[in-house]
């Protein structure tokens, strides 16, 4: 085990705190959305460490209660598309054939596509709410997956394991879920971390379209697009889920990033 | 290489292309079908429903026609220039398009030029430093650039360098050629965020292969200066820095309508948006077909530009 870098210890310290926040927020922050509109926006003061936005409600509040907004569904994403990805992926990469070239045409006319464009025309022109949004970006997430657990099977196809596995007579499905999977796993888990990032900068940013969330809900995009006409009454308000976002998504990335690169150096030893 | 399979591989890649394009545009069509409500009702948005309007959009719908000869002449009119009606204005779609298109195309180009002036050099100093402190800094903040998404970027811009320091406006498009500048400055920063990162990871993990080749070995037993041999060094790691290139647009392109909106910006991403809220369904059409062009174009001359230059890319049949 060798000494965590800074940046990734920062970055598991950033996560924590969501996720205590994302899990606690109902006992935390009961009435994060209970508004004030005789106070209205207001810069810091007693009682509000980070001010209140324009409808009186606690700049902080909002801000605890905007990691269990934020968190739940970009997880959905991430999970999502990693089910899809080892599904394609695992056949497509041990089969080959027209197997592995029907998905990876997929995969190409996919990416030919940026994710966030197609979710805001998709969940826009459908209307369907967070629910489309986070299908929507499941589906676009999916080729990356596969793309990664397509190249970490064809790298394990050919070793002696699995030929003994086949020598055995084992069925494809077999070797492929009990045997090749376990092994490419943890590829796919550094992915699905990275996955989870943009996922939940992209449903920020359709909620701060208005294209994500409901209105009134406590989420950080909304709060954004909701105070960014005021900047001056209270910077807080722009400041704080701003900076949560920036923070949570680069935590992961930075998280994520260290992830692949620990696996793929146990990869290379073996 | 030989002049065939040069020719060969280009053809491969246009059609490629072309059936991307074909797919894409059967997906962007069925927006008018995927859409709550009657089709008639899409197209009529606010005009009143007399039988001469409904008459009329049925006819210039091909309303009554099978799917196959709706979608062709759909297409025939697009090819031509002719994009529909916008439901919201009335007006003539392609116009504008081209009345907004300018400054989506100023930013992005402002946005491009600020991230190959920040990402490239950064990228370079990491490699330079590796390991150290400084190419830890510049890695991690790297990571935060693609991170980030523009409209946290952009607002956090605002609060400070416009509301606290007051150097930039807050918001409007400016007047004479300096004071855009002035006012697109910000915006483009925003913007830029996402392709510094990636020019910096790019750029970096670039140089720092080729320094580690021989001939970089070579070169400096033989005594050449390191600015001459980073020279070299850069000029061989420009080509998977090409790469990027095509995610650094397809990035441009989203980060542009999240732009456009934090800073009110009258562009075409604002014009999306807006058009989606509205379920302006012939300008969201125009504007889908419009980026999956862009798209399909930019990436088709990265590759021919990547295999230019390296014909290992041709033999292999795809860059991966």
């Amino acid at each position: 085990m060798t000494r965590l870098p800074v940046s990734v210890a920062a970055a598991f310290a950033v996560l924590l705190a969501v996720a205590v926040a994302a899990v606690s927020a109902p006992w935390l922050v009961p009435d994060a959305t209970g508004q004030d509109l005789m106070l209205g926006i207001a810069g810091p003061g007693p009682g509000h460490p980070l001010g209140t936005d324009d409808l009186g409600r606690d700049v902080l509040q909002l801000l605890v209660a905007g990691a269990r907004t934020a968190v739940p569904g970009a997880l959905c994403v991430a999970v999502g598309s990693m089910l899809i990805g080892n599904l394609v992926g695992l056949p497509a990469g041990y089969l080959g054939g027209w197997v592995d070239a029907l998905a990876m045409r997929w995969a190409d006319l996919m990416f030919s596509l940026p994710a966030l464009l197609v979710a805001i025309v998709v969940a826009g022109v459908l209307g369907g709410g967070y629910g489309l949004a986070i299908a929507v970006l499941v589906v676009l997430f999916a080729p990356t997956d596969t793309r990664v657990v397509r190249g970490a099977v064809l790298e394990q196809r050919h070793r002696p394991y699995v030929e003994a596995a086949r020598l055995k007579n084992l069925s494809a499905w077999r070797i492929m879920t009990r045997h090749v999977w376990p092994n490419i796993a943890p590829v796919a888990l550094a992915n699905a971390f990275l996955n989870f990032a943009y996922a939940l900068v992209s449903l920020a940013s359709l909620s701060f379209l208005g294209l994500g969330v409901p209105a009134g809900s406590p989420d950080w995009g909304r709060t954004l697009s909701d105070n960014r006409t005021q900047l001056l009454a209270n910077p807080w308000a722009v400041i704080a889920p701003g900076l949560a976002i920036i923070a949570t998504a680069a935590a992961l990335n930075i998280v994520g990033d260290w992830l692949y690169e620990r696996v793929d150096r146990r990869g290379r030893a073996r | 290489m030989t002049g065939r399979s040069w020719g060969a591989f280009l053809l491969r890649r246009l059609a490629g292309t072309a059936v991307v394009v074909a797919l894409l545009s059967v997906g962007v069509f069925g927006l008018l079908y995927l859409a709550p409500g009657s089709v008639q009702q899409t197209l009529l948005g606010t005009r009143p429903a007399t039988p001469e309007t409904i008459a009329a959009i049925q006819a210039r719908y091909h309303l009554n026609d099978p799917l196959p000869v709706q979608y062709l002449s759909w297409l025939g009119g697009a090819v031509r220039g002719d994009l529909g009606t916008s439901i919201r204005t009335g007006t003539p779609v392609a116009d504008t398009l081209g009345q907004r298109l300018p400054l989506t195309l100023a930013l992005t180009g402002y946005g491009t030029l600020l991230a190959v002036l920040a990402g490239i050099p950064l990228g370079v100093v990491g490699a330079l430093r590796r390991g150290r402190a400084t190419d830890r800094l510049v890695v991690t903040a790297g990571v935060v650039g693609l991170s980030a998404p523009p409209f946290a970027v952009g607002l956090l811009l605002l609060v400070v360098f416009a509301a606290w320091l007051g150097w930039f406006p807050v918001y409007g498009t400016g007047e004479g050629f300096a004071d855009q500048v002035l006012h697109l400055t910000l915006p483009a920063a925003a913007l830029a965020g996402g392709a510094v990162g990636m020019l910096v990871r790019f750029s970096r993990a670039a140089l720092i292969r080729e320094l580690e080749q021989d001939y970089v070995v070579f070169a400096r037993a033989r005594g050449l200066g390191g600015a001459a041999v980073l020279g070299y060094a850069l000029r061989n790691s420009l080509v998977p820095i090409l790469t990027a290139a095509g995610l650094i647009v397809t990035g441009m392109l989203a980060g542009t309508v999240l732009v456009e909106v934090t800073f009110a910006l009258p562009g075409l991403g604002s014009l999306l948006v807006d058009s989606v809220t509205f379920k302006d369904v012939p300008v969201v059409q125009a504007l889908a077909l419009l980026l999956t062009l862009l798209i399909a174009a930019v990436n088709l001359l990265v590759d021919v530009g990547y295999s230019a230059v390296d014909p290992r890319v041709r033999l292999g049949g795809r860059a991966s």
